[in-house]
């Protein structure tokens, strides 16, 4: 179901604030996976806006829905959206990285409030979530797992291992986003290493698959909805994406998986993210 | 023996594998303890985790052939609430797997149980792939994991109900076959990070685990009644937290130590055993036994511990060995150890 205007307004607001939380995180921190924590964003927004049954002064709240990013070099993009939702003091976001601080460019489950699961080692996310989904399955328990995954994740064996057993053990609990920016840090996806096509494979492992535009937020929270109300098995989100959304000298440039910014490149990057939000 | 928990008349325990005794413990617990969840790799049947499936089908996973995900969903199930305990080869919980149960559960200080069968050369026949002389060594290097190998069944059954409520992860290390029982009394008191001294002596000490402390125990009768030997014989069950107290002891009163473990002597109980030695300034002779640094050929079980000096006889030719040198005795150090 289409999004109310006002509903769409707020997302869009929110997306646009916390691009550019980002921006000044990566420019806090010193570098940071700039390209990526711009593309999973919007599927974040979504989450965190609209679905997840959290309570962020309760961080441990028992049958809270989980959230496992996979694809942990993430966290400079995940970071500001837990401190926007009230998980942590946002000036806390100026340490990312820093000697001593409890932000890493991985986020630390045991240190930062709202993460459910320490991140960061590629391909191991899915299972960490496969071992939620089950955990509510044998507790009779009714909240929901979600798991973002990188698309360049995809390579690594124990994805497949993870998304069989998913589909054997028929988690309808349990939904898959892969953030299909199409770019590793080597350059794109299907030079370095061909994953499609994608959908069939996910298909073919058991999974319900559903691709959409992942900066639209009528598709992805369309998606989410038909993903919640599925039963019988696991769902995935193939989200296509733009590495480096919004901002201009970031789109779709291999060089922006990983990067520092100074000054002059931090407003730049501002003014091209408010470019964007207005329409030009 | 703790309220609650299993008992075991030693006329049972004779005729079942460590493996086996888990398998009945577990399923002990598992009705006391519904936050206990049993995992599995296609070994349900030879891990002996698979009793733990007959009783309770509802909270046991088989991944099958996919160790990686068998230690991620261990890892989640954990942070879930549960309790999970997660059984198959140890070359394959410490190896294949490595990363998994490193970052997934050790670096979150999940309370992941790991029972990991098959180790050291148990699985004799089987070859080198499936022996596995490097997972204390692995194991005991990751942050917040506890470290245990039993010296028989019963003493896996008590190490198995102590880790319950032992927070954190813990990687228990057994065999594959019939290893004898060593301890005589079943109610003996058994901690977690405190060995166990099996047998008085105060010329040498022999601190073993796992199969070895059978020979131990064993050569250490012959050598007394042979020799005329004092041979003090510690069972060290916990490899990680060592146990520095037992060890200061038996440099102060015997100055003489030798290590016997199923392992490769690199990084297993005897450099656990020499870490602590060297750094309390402390002398001491001292000598590890295990598997050289050296791939472990094919053979049944017995033969191979008699060929890497494992069994009672490489004991008793060990301790000789080592009585047989001076210690600070005199200025020629050429004859020393």
């Amino acid at each position: 179901m289409a999004l109310s205007e006002s509903e769409l307004k707020a997302l869009t607001e929110k997306a646009h604030q916390l691009r550019k939380d980002v921006i000044q995180t990566v420019a806090w921190s010193g570098g940071g996976h700039a390209g990526g924590a711009l593309s999973q964003l919007d599927l974040l927004v979504a989450l965190y806006y609209k679905y997840l049954n959290i309570d962020p002064s309760n961080p441990e709240k028992a049958d809270r829905d989980r959230l496992v990013l996979s694809k942990g070099h993430g966290g400079v993009g995940y970071a500001p959206v837990l401190a926007d939702k009230g998980y942590f003091k946002k000036e806390l976001l100026q340490t990312f990285n820093h000697t001593g601080s409890s932000f890493g460019m991985h986020l630390d489950k045991n240190k930062v409030p709202g993460v459910d699961a320490s991140t960061g080692s590629l391909g191991h996310g899915l299972s960490i979530a496969v071992g939620l989904a089950l955990g509510a399955k044998f507790s009779g328990k009714k909240w929901l797992t979600y798991c973002i995954m990188g698309d360049g994740e995809q390579h690594e064996g124990s994805i497949w291992e993870a998304a069989m057993s998913a589909a054997h053990y028929k988690l309808d609990n349990l939904i898959g986003i892969i953030d299909n920016n199409k770019l590793c840090i080597d350059g794109p996806l299907n030079e370095i290493m061909n994953v499609s096509p994608l959908d069939k494979k996910w298909e073919a492992f058991g999974w319900k698959v559903r691709i959409i535009d992942g900066h639209n937020f009528n598709d992805i929270c369309d998606a989410i909805e038909e993903a919640q109300a599925f039963s019988g098995g696991p769902f995935i989100i193939i989200a296509q994406t733009v590495k480096g959304k919004g901002v201009d000298y970031m789109e779709g440039a291999k060089e922006w998986h990983y990067g520092g910014l100074d000054g002059e490149m931090t407003r730049k990057a501002l003014e091209s993210i408010d470019r964007m939000y207005a329409g030009k | 023996m703790a309220e609650g928990s299993v008992t075991w008349s030693l006329q049972d325990a004779d005729h079942m594998t460590a493996a086996e005794i888990y398998g009945e413990t577990l399923v002990h617990l598992g009705e006391e303890r519904e936050d206990i969840v049993a995992l599995t790799a296609d070994l349900a049947k030879s891990t002996k985790i698979g009793k733990f499936e007959t009783r309770f089908p509802d909270r046991f996973i088989n991944v099958g052939i996919a160790e990686q995900n068998l230690f991620g969903i261990g890892a989640g199930l954990a942070l879930a609430g549960f309790t999970p305990f997660i059984s198959t080869f140890a070359v394959f919980a410490s190896l294949r797997a490595g990363e998994q149960v490193r970052t997934d559960i050790c670096y979150q200080n999940l309370n992941c149980k790991i029972i990991a069968t098959h180790s050291g050369v148990s699985f004799g026949q089987a070859g080198t792939t499936h022996h596995c002389t490097e997972d204390l060594s692995v194991m005991r290097s990751f942050a917040n994991m506890t470290v245990i190998v039993p010296a028989d069944g019963i003493e896996t059954s008590k190490a198995v109900e102590a880790c319950v409520d032992w927070k954190g992860p813990v990687y228990i290390r057994i065999g594959r076959g019939f290893e004898p029982w060593v301890h005589k009394d079943a109610n003996y008191a058994f901690e977690i990070g405190k060995g166990i001294e099996m047998h008085p002596g105060s010329d040498i000490t022999v601190i073993a685990c796992g199969t070895s402390v059978y020979a131990a125990v064993d050569a250490a009768e012959v050598l007394e009644k042979e020799d005329g030997l004092s041979v003090r014989v510690i069972d060290m069950h916990t490899i990680k937290p060592i146990d520095r107290d037992i060890i200061m002891k038996a440099v102060e009163e015997t100055r003489r130590i030798v290590t016997f473990e199923d392992h490769n002597i690199i990084g297993g109980l005897g450099s656990a055993v020499s870490e602590v030695i060297v750094e309390s300034g402390k002398g001491c002779a001292f000598k590890r036994v295990g598997i050289p640094d050296e791939y472990s050929i094919v053979g049944y079980p017995e033969d191979l511990y008699n060929h890497f000096k494992l069994d009672t006889d490489g004991v008793i030719e060990t301790v000789r060995e080592v009585m047989g040198k001076e210690f600070e005795e005199d200025e020629d150090w050429e004859d020393e150890i």
